[in-house]
């Protein structure tokens, strides 16, 4: 008897890493992922190193060379400014990937605390906090997120915080659907038994199990905070002049279209449409291996 | 189905109250002062006194709050700062002419998703499967205003077909109005078939699965017949009644797309609102907006409440 009680936390422990090292693999073989990956990556790569790299200063005005078409020595031609397009695709990558990462965070972890509570405690605070959740959800994230920078005001740390916001009843009803299953099982139980504190068996015990769908549930949430962010910058309200955010630089630039001045809009939308799919197909994957 | 019916209003009704305040409390954290904002800083301070005291902005919050809900059973919903027009005129007209480009752009959206997802479906595991909800997915990532500015350059100015504004001409005919509505329309196809497509996709495959279909087959019926009779009819019902579902991505996406084409709906007038900060007008589009979505979903939710047997006669749900 004493053998078994010795032997069974390690062959659960054994267990629970083979199954995350074959979810590993299933991520490892999705093609979609990889690709998704390998986008993502490119684009990591010109947030950090891109100013290091591009051929011209992206700030630089230079206004006897406006509007220029792609050529040789301006690959992406040059804005109503002059300034050189293809550094600021390149340069842009910084602004979108520091807020909407930080966003999604901001809203994964109070989501993610508002879901465990509530899917824990059910109950009238679980009910009058989905009656509120459900009011916040009934407004589109890009009318809200217009609303609340209308009244703050538009600045980086405004959008984190807005968007966070935004997405933390979206992020709660998922984590607290996972929260009201695991709820249930013996562990739960056997802590509650245990005469553990109430935090610990929220945070110590039921939040590693739920981590995986809050994993997933952070990668779908950061392609539609891309989205959101990026249109919020194109109506105005997002990051604001004259930094090289591509919302922004289409928001700039498209008034141009119908003169046939088109690579000040089309590449930054290039940019973010490819950003946008490669965090979309990251996500796909990673469903795909966490629901199998 | 009686008590369903009452509960899911009367959630409705709560969650609207609810949304009120929401809209109501964020507009009046507002710092500073509206007489001024809309006077400019040149005003004279008795101008400003003046205008706030006609706005009522100095009464109290819970009065202001009471004024403001009481009209809106009537459809007022104060007058706007910067037009100096009632906003329940500007709205109306407005959500009226958003309410044709989402008509429109249902129109196209529900056949071809419903279409895209039965052929993934039937192609399960496939590369057709693969091409068409992974392609569906990564157009619906893709933001309306990059897809808006896209099709300007495609249809609208390089192979010059089709108008880049949405607005026809005063006094055009049905046809032409309809052909001004192609390009915006579009670009909420593009977003939403993705999801519809996998919605219909999910249905279909569980129908697939389901012992019935295997016993229509089983029994000889040709792949057609049972694919029309025994496969489609139970997964399509439930995927048009989520349809509706998906009006707040509609009007989520309807902001940027009436703002690039410069069509006079509900969305452009949002973003006039916050560009001037005429916060009655900016309170009655949200509210209007988070009306028309609960209206929607409560729709969607009723008939999918009909069609699902399982509610119909009274089991528990959430």
């Amino acid at each position: 008897m004493s053998t078994v009680d010795e032997l069974a936390p390690i062959v659960v422990h054994d267990s629970a890493r083979a199954s995350r090292r074959e979810r590993l693999r299933l991520v490892l073989r999705s093609k979609t992922f990889l690709v998704g990956a390998a986008i993502g990556a490119f684009w990591v790569f010109c947030a950090l190193f891109g100013p290091a790299v591009v051929p011209e200063n992206p700030y630089a005005d230079d206004i006897l060379n406006k509007l220029q078409p792609p050529s040789a020595e301006h690959w992406f031609g040059t804005d109503r400014l002059g300034r050189d397009v293809f550094s600021r695709v390149i340069v842009g990558a910084r602004d979108i990937l520091i807020v909407a990462p930080l966003a999604t965070l901001v809203g994964t972890v109070l989501g993610t605390a508002l879901g465990l509570v509530t899917g824990y405690f059910r109950g009238l605070a679980d009910d009058v906090i989905m009656r509120v959740v459900d009011a916040f959800l009934a407004i589109p994230v890009v009318v809200i997120g217009l609303l609340a920078l209308t009244v703050v005001g538009p600045s980086r740390v405004a959008v984190i915080l807005v968007i966070g916001i935004v997405f933390t009843p979206i992020i709660a009803r998922t984590v607290r659907a996972a929260v009201l299953s695991e709820r249930e099982l013996e562990y739960v139980e056997a802590a509650r038994l245990r005469n553990e504190h109430t935090p610990y068996v929220l945070f110590g015990e039921i939040l590693p199990n739920v981590l995986g769908p809050v994993l997933v549930e952070f990668t779908v949430r950061l392609g539609y905070a891309i989205f959101a962010i990026a249109t919020l910058s194109f109506l105005g309200f997002g990051i604001q002049p004259p930094a090289p955010d591509w919302g922004l630089q289409i928001f700039e630039n498209y008034g141009l279209l119908s003169a046939g001045d088109w690579w000040p809009t089309l590449f930054p939308a290039l940019a973010i449409a490819t950003l946008v799919v490669g965090v979309n197909l990251i996500a796909d994957g990673l469903t795909q291996a966490f629901e199998r | 189905m009686g008590r369903f019916i009452l509960r899911r209003v009367a959630l409705a009704l709560v969650t609207l109250w609810l949304l009120s305040v929401i809209v109501f409390v964020a507009c009046e954290v507002m710092p500073g002062d509206v007489a001024r904002s809309i006077l400019g800083p040149t005003a004279a301070p008795e101008t400003v006194a003046a205008l706030n005291e006609r706005l009522g902005t100095n009464d109290p919050v819970l009065a202001r709050y009471g004024d403001w809900i009481a009209g809106i059973p009537r459809g007022d919903l104060g007058e706007s700062y910067a037009f100096r027009r009632p906003v329940d005129e500007m709205i109306g007209p407005a959500l009226w002419n958003s309410a044709k480009l989402a008509f429109l752009a249902f129109l196209l959206v529900v056949p071809l998703g419903i279409l895209g997802g039965v052929t993934a479906a039937l192609y399960e595991g496939r590369a057709l499967d693969r091409a068409i909800s992974v392609g569906g997915l990564s157009a619906s990532a893709i933001p309306e205003f990059v897809w808006a500015v896209t099709v300007i350059l495609v249809f609208g100015i390089w192979l010059d077909v089709l108008p880049v504004s949405a607005q026809a001409p005063p006094g055009a005919s049905f046809l032409t109005q309809v052909e001004y509505l192609i390009l915006p329309a579009l670009c909420l196809v593009f977003v939403l078939f993705g999801y519809l497509a996998r919605m219909a996709r999910a249905g279909t495959a569980e129908a697939l699965d389901s012992d019935y279909t295997r016993t229509a087959v089983l029994k000889g019926l040709p792949r057609r017949t049972v694919i029309r009779r025994h496969v489609l009819r139970n997964s399509l019902l439930p995927t048009i009644a989520v349809v509706a579902t998906q009006t707040g991505y509609l009007i989520g996406g309807l902001v940027a797309i009436e703002l690039i084409f410069n069509y006079p709906g509900i969305g452009r007038l949002l973003v006039r609102a916050a560009d001037q900060k005429d916060f009655p007008l900016l309170q009655g589009t949200v509210l209007v907006i988070g009306v028309v979505y609960l209206l929607a979903t409560l729709a969607a939710d009723l008939a999918y409440a009909y069609l699902n047997p399982r509610i119909r006669y009274g089991r528990a749900f959430s």
